[in-house]
């Protein structure tokens, strides 16, 4: 073997890259923990464990400062494998500490997986109220509707993220282009009866001319939202239609004819159709008698499958979620005087895989633990 | 004779753990002590009068001893009693705690106009180095009330504030705010504002209820009727529905013994449902007859009435009346605080047996130990069969949790090894998770109500029971670890096998805590998953878990592959402890994700000096072998 090749094997084998692995990943954890009151849980992730390298502002450039979650991984993962296939040996005395270890390597994959393919949403359902869609909870989109047909709807959805990057947007079942022509990541909407000093509106149609849009700063706090606003300049075959003022700010949609049809535009939460709906039969929020502690919340829903026919009942509740078409709604909270319920929706293909992992490196944890401890138990035993 | 020492030693102890009921608090009349173990419904549970003056008492001023101005000493249910029955006595007591030097000067008062001026220049010396107040620490309702109006404003500035961004100003008068609306709401839970003869109100209503409901009635339907029967009755009416409001102590019970909690009334309502129902009912009057047998002084007649009424009870509800007796006694009989000074003496006697009398001083302390753990069993066992949950649902339980696992697996080393190091870290353990306890008391009902998310036994009883024992075996890793180097810098007594032996232990030790730190943690990670459909979700309590996890697990790498030896070792365990406590309190001060508890602002200092501690013990550690004393040729 050239010594350049052994130099890799022995650093990829070595338990003391283990441990400086190790080191490392504590502080990012540490590090990332700290950065939450900043960031808030989802950016954090973005960061620190969806990434190879952890990168900081430095005047104007993002400098790589720290490796990232998925070079610490990946690293450990290789010296794992790459250690165990090295010292492999046959017998009993070790059986622990493998089976321990192909737990953590499946662990290590499978948390890379749903960190990849997990989705979250959330679903709100008024009592009584039926809903075939979950939103994003991070996500908007502007969907433009041809609402001529009274019986069915056209949508064309486009992302945040498109018209953030101020591209023109040109859609086949849209007879026009979307072109932005500003846009704010988190916004205040006022009335502009309310604010006389307001500049000029670059917006000429719809709601626009009469509202005034002020930048935010971006917001990462869990329990806050950004509310863009966007202003999109609508261009026809024969020049332009006008500029609209688009924002999350804004509940319904705004309507206009064009093209011998009619037209409706709304910035929302992205949506997730789902091929079934969940209608809410009853919420119920019980407390301790006496006081405002929460002893319960529960959403009592009917799942309506798809194609009609007999639906069955769910009752989800603390600690009892629903699984249902490969998602999980579990209760997020309450809204509304209590009418209104909040479901995280969450879908997760990997889910099993923790449970297989943890089972394996507990099992094996505890192997290990019990032949030591026989061990010294006979040894003390000796007289 | 040498050799009975010990036994001598751990009977005098039990003796007066069996004691401190029955003596504590000294001559307690008994019909006060059966008015305390009397049953209401508050925070959710039905408890006995006395936890509430006593768990009130921890919050507004951070004792349970209360002091009158001419310096008798007050039990908790004679204080309460005074709040409830004769309040303008009570007014006079100091319990409020104000230390915020801003806070004082909103309340016209400043270090100096409270200074204590002691006799004698020992007391003074002590004064000096902070072993006595120096000043005034505690102010009486009637000191702030004129203030009132400043401080409910300030409230209102703060109030919106978060609570990590507060200022210490901030923070202190909305404690202050809290403690005086408890104060408030307590003294009006049986009876209104500025009576003075409740009874005897009562018994006038209700001769003249028939009268007074008749021309009420008349009045409404624009009949002739005598206005002012009518009009005593609404102002009647008006002062029950002021009780009602201002009070959250549901302190009367239904008529029948239905096991639904929610039955229970304030004495407002109840006293509100008189109108109707052409009576007054029976507790309330019950309750006024022992305010005018007391605020009469009268103690033959209070104790007759607490008497018929505690067995009027006793038919309808037996079941939640032993129980609230069983709390009572537990109070009363404080075994943490017992096993505190227990496992003190314990330690004393451990690090005695290794500069002297190795023999007797390590049995005394093996059998202190054993006691302090018997004692704090009983205490956990007790508290379990109260709230009828496993043994951890708060903080402060996991405090009591940690100490009790910790010392559990330190008796198992010290049977093995015989060297009294387990015993010495038994009662170190023992004694600071007590303490932690005790401050963690000060927020209020420790046998509070479970929150809908954490309602759940299962969970309870598996992962938070195994992964608060995965943070007590860390920390006895890092204990044992501080025993070894503080007896080999600072002392002579670490020979080579007692050096060995300890390795072992810690080694032993870390092995146990990395199971049980990752099975806890894992099943953590399903309860996350059963409950909001994630496994993992990176918030700081899980963060905060999962280091020690990997904490322990660099440790018994760090040592299969050399990289450490027996210092080594002992350094990372020491370290051990830095990364228990962040994930224990540090995690909690940051106010976010879905685990915390709050930020509290003391806790922060005391884990900064703790952190600083163990850094310089690593320090002190890192000396050359030659410095230190056990190990100097």
């Amino acid at each position: 073997m050239p010594p350049a090749a052994r130099l890799i094997r022995d650093l990829l084998v070595s338990l003391r890259l283990t441990v400086v692995l190790l080191a490392l990943s504590i502080v990012l954890v540490f590090w990332a923990t700290l950065d939450q009151v900043h960031l808030g849980v989802w950016a954090v992730q973005q960061k620190f464990f969806h990434s190879v390298f952890v990168f900081e502002r430095l005047g104007e450039m993002r400098v790589p400062v720290y490796p990232g979650g998925y070079l610490i991984g990946g690293l450990l993962l290789a010296n794992l494998v790459c250690a165990h296939a090295y010292r492999f040996r046959r017998g009993w005395a070790k059986a622990g500490i493998w089976t321990a270890h192909a737990g953590l390597i499946l662990l290590l994959v499978g948390e890379l997986v749903s960190g990849l393919v997990q989705q979250d949403f959330q679903m709100r359902l008024d009592q009584g109220g039926t809903r075939n869609y979950s939103e994003s909870t991070l996500y908007n989109e502007l969907a433009v509707t041809d609402a001529t047909d009274p019986k069915f709807d056209e949508v064309v959805a486009i992302p945040e993220s498109v018209i953030a990057d101020g591209a023109t947007v040109q859609d086949p079942r849209l007879p026009f282009k979307m072109v932005p022509r500003g846009y704010y990541p988190n916004s205040a909407l006022q009335l502009r009866s309310q604010a006389p000093g307001a500049p000029q509106s670059p917006a000429t149609q719809g709601m626009g001319p009469q509202v005034v849009a002020t930048p935010l700063e971006v917001t990462y706090r869990q329990d806050e939202r950004n509310t863009p606003t966007a202003y999109v300049e609508l261009v026809g075959p024969e020049g332009s239609l006008g500029v609209w003022t688009v924002s999350t700010l804004l509940g319904n949609p705004q309507r206009f004819d064009y093209a011998g049809r009619s037209w409706k535009m709304v910035m929302r939460p992205q949506r997730h159709y789902e091929p079934y709906s969940l209608t809410l039969e009853k919420f119920t929020h019980d407390i301790y008698p006496g006081t405002d502690i929460p002893r319960n919340f529960s959403s009592r829903v009917r799942i309506n499958p798809p194609g009609g026919g007999e639906g069955r009942e769910a009752l989800i509740y603390m600690n009892n979620p629903l699984r249902y078409g490969g998602l999980t709604y579990y209760q997020a909270g309450y809204e509304n005087n209590d009418t209104t319920t909040i479901l995280q929706v969450v879908r997760n293909p990997s889910w099993l895989a923790p449970y297989v992992a943890c089972s394996a490196i507990a099992l094996g944890l505890a192997i290990q633990f019990l032949i030591h401890l026989a061990a010294f138990v006979r040894a003390r035993m000796r007289p | 004779m040498r050799k009975r020492i010990p036994i001598y030693v751990v009977a005098v102890a039990a003796v007066c753990v069996l004691l401190g009921p029955v003596a504590h608090p000294p001559g307690e009349p008994e019909a006060v002590r059966a008015f305390g173990r009397l049953p209401v419904l508050a925070e959710g549970r039905i408890k006995p009068l006395d936890s509430v003056a006593r768990s009130t008492l921890l919050v507004i001023q951070g004792r349970q001893r209360v002091m009158t101005p001419d310096n008798a000493e007050l039990t908790p249910d004679e204080w309460l009693l005074d709040v409830l029955f004769v309040p303008e006595r009570a007014d006079t007591y100091r319990v409020f705690v104000v230390d915020n030097p801003d806070l004082l000067s909103l309340i016209g008062k400043s270090d100096e106009s409270l200074a204590i001026r002691y006799q004698g220049a020992a007391k003074q010396a002590m004064a000096l180095v902070g072993f006595l107040p120096s000043r005034q620490r505690r102010m009486s309702f009637d000191e702030v009330a004129p203030y009132l109006a400043q401080i409910e404003a300030q409230e209102k500035l703060a109030e919106p504030v978060e609570a990590q961004a507060r200022t210490r100003f901030q923070s202190a008068v909305i404690q202050l705010y809290g403690s005086l609306a408890r104060y408030v709401r307590l003294r009006r839970c049986l009876e209104p504002e500025g009576t003075r003869d409740f009874l005897g109100e009562l018994l006038r209503l209700q001769e003249t209820l028939a009268d007074g409901v008749e021309a009420v009635r008349a009045k409404e339907a624009g009949r002739p009727h005598d206005e002012a029967r009518a009009a005593a009755v609404i102002a009647e009416g008006q002062r029950f529905i002021g009780m009602s409001e201002t009070t959250d102590i549901l302190a009367i019970p239904p008529e029948d013994a239905g096991a639904d909690p929610s039955a229970w009334n304030n004495a407002g309502q109840a006293l509100l449902e008189t109108f109707g129902q052409g009576y007054v009912n029976p507790s309330v009057l019950a309750y006024a007859g022992m305010g005018y047998a007391w605020r009469n002084n009268e103690p033959e007649k209070f104790a007759q009435i607490v008497k018929i009424y505690g067995s009027t009870l006793e038919r309808r509800f037996g079941r939640q009346l032993r129980k609230a007796r069983v709390e009572a006694l537990f109070n009363a009989a404080e075994p943490f605080y017992a096993g505190m000074l227990i496992y003190l003496a314990a330690f004393l006697c451990a690090v005695l047996s290794w500069l002297r009398w190795p023999g007797p001083a390590r049995a005394a302390a093996w059998g202190l130990v054993a006691l302090g753990w018997a004692v704090a069993t009983a205490g956990i066992a007790t508290r379990m069969w109260l709230e009828g949950r496993p043994p951890v649902t708060n903080l402060y339980s996991s405090a009591l949790f940690i100490g009790w696992g910790s010392v559990a697996l330190c008796l198992v080393l010290e049977a093995a090894y015989r060297n009294a190091i387990g015993t010495a870290a038994a009662g170190l353990i023992g004694f600071a998770t007590l303490v932690i306890a005790h401050y963690l008391a000060l927020t209020g009902d420790t046998l509070e109500m479970m929150r809908a998310v954490l309602d759940s036994n299962f969970w309870l009883a598996t992962h938070v029971v195994v992964v608060t024992t995965g943070y007590a075996s860390t920390f006895l890793a890092g204990i044992l670890a501080s025993i070894y180097i503080f007896r080999g810098v600072f002392t002579r007594t670490l020979d080579k096998a007692t050096a060995d032996a300890l390795a072992r232990m810690v080694y032993g030790i870390v092995c146990f805590a990395t199971l049980f730190s990752f099975v806890g943690t894992t099943l953590g990670g399903i309860w996350a998953d059963q409950s909001w459909g994630r496994f993992w979700g990176w918030d700081p309590k899980e963060n905060g878990a999962l280091i020690i996890v990997i904490w322990n697990a660099l440790i018994l790498h760090a040592r299969w592959g050399g990289l450490v030896r027996q210092r080594g070792l002992m350094c990372l365990a020491v370290f051990g402890n830095i990364v228990t406590s962040w994930s224990w309190f540090g995690t909690n001060m940051l106010g976010i994700g879905l685990h915390s508890y709050g930020f509290t602002e003391a806790a922060f200092w005391w884990l900064s000096v703790f952190v600083a501690s163990q850094l310089a013990l690593i320090g002190v550690a890192s000396l050359p072998l030659g410095r230190w004393r056990s190990f100097r040729a």
